[in-house]
């Protein structure tokens, strides 16, 4: 049964006995002490009046003296009966307010609507484990695209900034520790139409529990994890977790991308970011030193995947001298003065990246640069959201978000897993060929958004499947044709045909397609629209394959199939 | 020896014998039928469903809606004492008071269920 009906049954259970305890010698006094009746003959209180009495004289309504006026003795009773009942109400009243109150059976109540809000979602959503930048960003993208979330996190100040927050799709959200599986349960886990369990808390070893759970539970159901250390990240893929973001890892990776390879940077930008950056940004890449400023875990994680790129760097960091021994080229101090910059070599240096975990510092870091060496690119990392304003005044080359970025991953990732794959592998590509393919994505889409679009070649088009099992070839050019005039093309790339284990990356046009193949497109959103009908209606296919309209009337259907 | 149990035990004990008190004597005789015991009866009993709130066990439970029981037909069997004696024409009859008493009796089987179960429950403890 209901537990805050027991908590309240409970705490109640003195107040209550008070209260009847009062009342019962109060009715007892009345019966027992003589009064008057109006002939002036002794008479006696029965219980029926003395219940009556009590009850109004308790409850301070007061229609006086009745049956009969009191006698002295009478009236001494009524008033200690006054005074008895009005404090047992009062206590058993305020002792249940108290119980309201109370910060427990509040959280309880809260609790309880929670999983009742839960348990009535009818439509699919994910859960996600920690509403910190990341998964406040990623709540807001599952938003756009129509999906619901469900927020667990362990500060409460959260989950009130969650009430505050528009979202058109109501996003449900509750202050506990999600490392506890009967939390994840109260949240969805067990609900049929959870799509996924993403683990964006700061602490590891929650996203691994929450993960664990959520595997052990639905084996099946995709699970995200952020993760902090190796040792984390692969014993989150040793039991199938689908996608592990190493937060400063993979962001070091894509602000290192931005400084040793621009190209490639804004392919990933153009397929990953909502955000359209035109070609032109792409600045030229000068090659030689960089400063870096800040040398905690996201320092390292950067120098090291920047080292890894014959990048030459300087360190800048107030706690430098630790790490003198490993780091030859390194400078102590926080970089917002202009002696440390100088020091640094920042005359010489062809960018900067100001890389503290303190966006003051950072900001001061990118000011100060600019005004010794004009023609410096500039990195900054933005670390709060607030900052929004300030950052866009700075007008650096790069604001690079770690949380924001992980997000965009993420959501990225939950749309079409086979985009992180594609990216992986245009990563090994050199710039000549990343530079062609994104000069053929500007070709076809402008100065527009990039939309991606993946098939996996089976139940979920049915007119390939139809077209194939019968037993004729389709290559991939007959995919790319404008169902409405097969002369024109669609304005969509194919960037990746995965089979099995095989990629192929911008396959060919005649790349004859077999069945099981996962198929990757890129183009302008209208056109992957027009593309949907080649695979789902075997019409459209069979005209953009050899140009002629089969006529699927009624009347001759019944003809054919007569003849068939 | 737990101070809790022991008011528990008494109010619950207390419940059953004053509701013996009463039911004792000629169902239809008016003078073998004290009011203050019934009135007695009837406030421990309602003392004895507060102090039975909020235990989640199954036993708890039961002991629950013996004391409900009783509780009920004590009201009932007040409520028609009341009538007998304020409302109806013809005041106390042997009738309407072997109807309370019948009343307090069916209260009086809810109490010894009551105390049976009191009872199995201190049994089952092992020590």
């Amino acid at each position: 049964m209901n537990t805050l009906l027991y908590i309240l049954l409970r705490r109640l259970r003195l107040p209550l006995s008070v209260l009847i305890g009062v009342y019962a010698v109060s009715v007892l006094g009345f019966v027992l002490i003589p009064g008057l009746d109006d002939q002036g003959q002794p008479w006696r209180m029965d219980f029926f009046h003395a219940f009556y009495f009590v009850s109004f004289m308790g409850s301070t309504i007061g229609f006086g003296e009745i049956p009969y006026p009191f006698t002295s003795a009478q009236r001494m009773w009524t008033l200690v009966c006054i005074y008895a009942t009005v404090i047992a109400w009062l206590y058993a009243i305020g002792a249940m307010l108290s119980v309201l109150q109370d910060q427990g059976f509040s959280r309880l109540l809260r609790t309880r609507r929670f999983a009742h809000q839960v348990r009535s979602i009818r439509e699919p959503f994910y859960l996600i484990c920690g509403f910190g930048t990341t998964g406040r960003d990623v709540v807001a993208g599952l938003e756009q695209q129509g999906i619901k979330s469900v927020v667990i996190d362990i500060d409460q100040s959260r989950i009130d900034a969650l009430e505050l927050e528009q979202y058109s799709l109501p996003v449900v959200g509750l202050c506990a520790d999600a490392s506890l599986p009967e939390n994840l349960d109260l949240a969805g886990l067990q609900n049929s139409s959870c799509l996924g369990v993403l683990a964006l808390t700061n602490d590891d070893n929650v996203n691994l529990s929450v993960s664990i759970a959520s595997k052990l539970l639905y084996p099946k159901r995709i699970v995200v994890s952020r993760s902090e250390n190796d040792t984390t990240t692969a014993n989150l893929y040793s039991f199938g977790t689908d996608l592990v973001v190493d937060p400063f890892k993979q962001f070091a990776e894509y602000l290192g991308l931005a400084a040793h390879s621009p190209q490639k940077h804004l392919i990933v930008d153009w397929l990953i970011y909502s955000e359209h950056r035109s070609i032109a940004s792409t600045y030229k890449h000068q090659s030689g030193r960089w400063i870096l400023c800040g040398y905690g875990r996201f320092g390292r994680a950067l120098a090291g995947s920047m080292r890894a790129e014959g990048t030459e760097i300087t360190l800048v960091d107030p706690h430098m001298d630790s790490f003198r021994g490993d780091e030859p080229t390194s400078i102590v101090g926080i970089g917002t003065e202009a002696s440390t910059l100088i020091q640094a070599g920042v005359e010489e240096a062809v960018g900067i990246i100001a890389g503290t975990g303190n966006d003051a510092d950072n900001l001061s870091i990118i000011m100060t640069a600019r005004e010794l060496n004009p023609r410096l690119q500039t990195v900054v990392r933005q670390n709060l959201d607030s900052n929004e304003l300030i950052f866009e005044r700075l007008k650096a080359d790069f604001v690079m978000n770690p949380g924001r970025t992980i997000a965009s991953r993420i959501l990225a990732h939950l749309r079409t897993p086979l985009l992180a794959e594609f990216l992986d592998q245009s990563m090994a590509l050199d710039e000549v060929d990343a530079r062609e393919l994104i000069q053929r994505l500007n070709r076809l889409v402008g100065d527009g958004q990039v939309r991606i679009q993946a098939f996996t070649l089976g139940e979920e088009t049915p007119a390939v499947k139809e077209w194939i099992e019968s037993g004729q070839t389709l290559t991939l050019r007959s995919l790319l044709k404008s169902p409405a005039d097969r002369a024109k093309e669609l304005k969509c790339l194919a960037l990746l045909v995965k089979r099995g284990d095989q990629f192929m990356i911008e396959p060919g046009e005649l790349t004859e397609l077999q069945l099981g193949d996962q198929i990757l497109f890129a183009g302008r959103g209208a056109d992957l629209s027009q593309q949907r009908w080649l695979f789902e209606n075997s019409r459209t296919l069979n005209y953009a394959v050899t140009g002629e309209e089969p006529h699927y009337g009624l009347l001759s259907y019944f003809a054919k199939g007569n003849a068939r | 020896m737990n101070r809790e149990k022991v008011v528990f035990g008494f109010f619950i004990i207390l419940a059953l014998t004053l509701n013996v008190g009463f039911v004792l004597g000629d169902i239809d005789n008016p003078a073998h039928h004290e009011v203050f015991e019934l009135f007695l009866a009837l406030v421990v009993s309602l003392i004895c469903t507060v102090l039975k709130f909020g235990d989640r066990s199954h036993l708890g439970a039961l002991l629950l809606a013996t004391s409900l029981v009783a509780d009920l037909q004590l009201i009932a069997a007040a409520v028609v004492w009341a009538y007998a004696e304020q409302i109806s024409s013809l005041g106390m009859t042997d009738g309407t008071m072997a109807s309370i008493v019948s009343l307090a009796a069916g209260a009086l089987v809810a109490n010894v269920v009551s105390v049976v179960l009191l009872v199995v429950e201190s049994a089952s403890i092992r020590r």
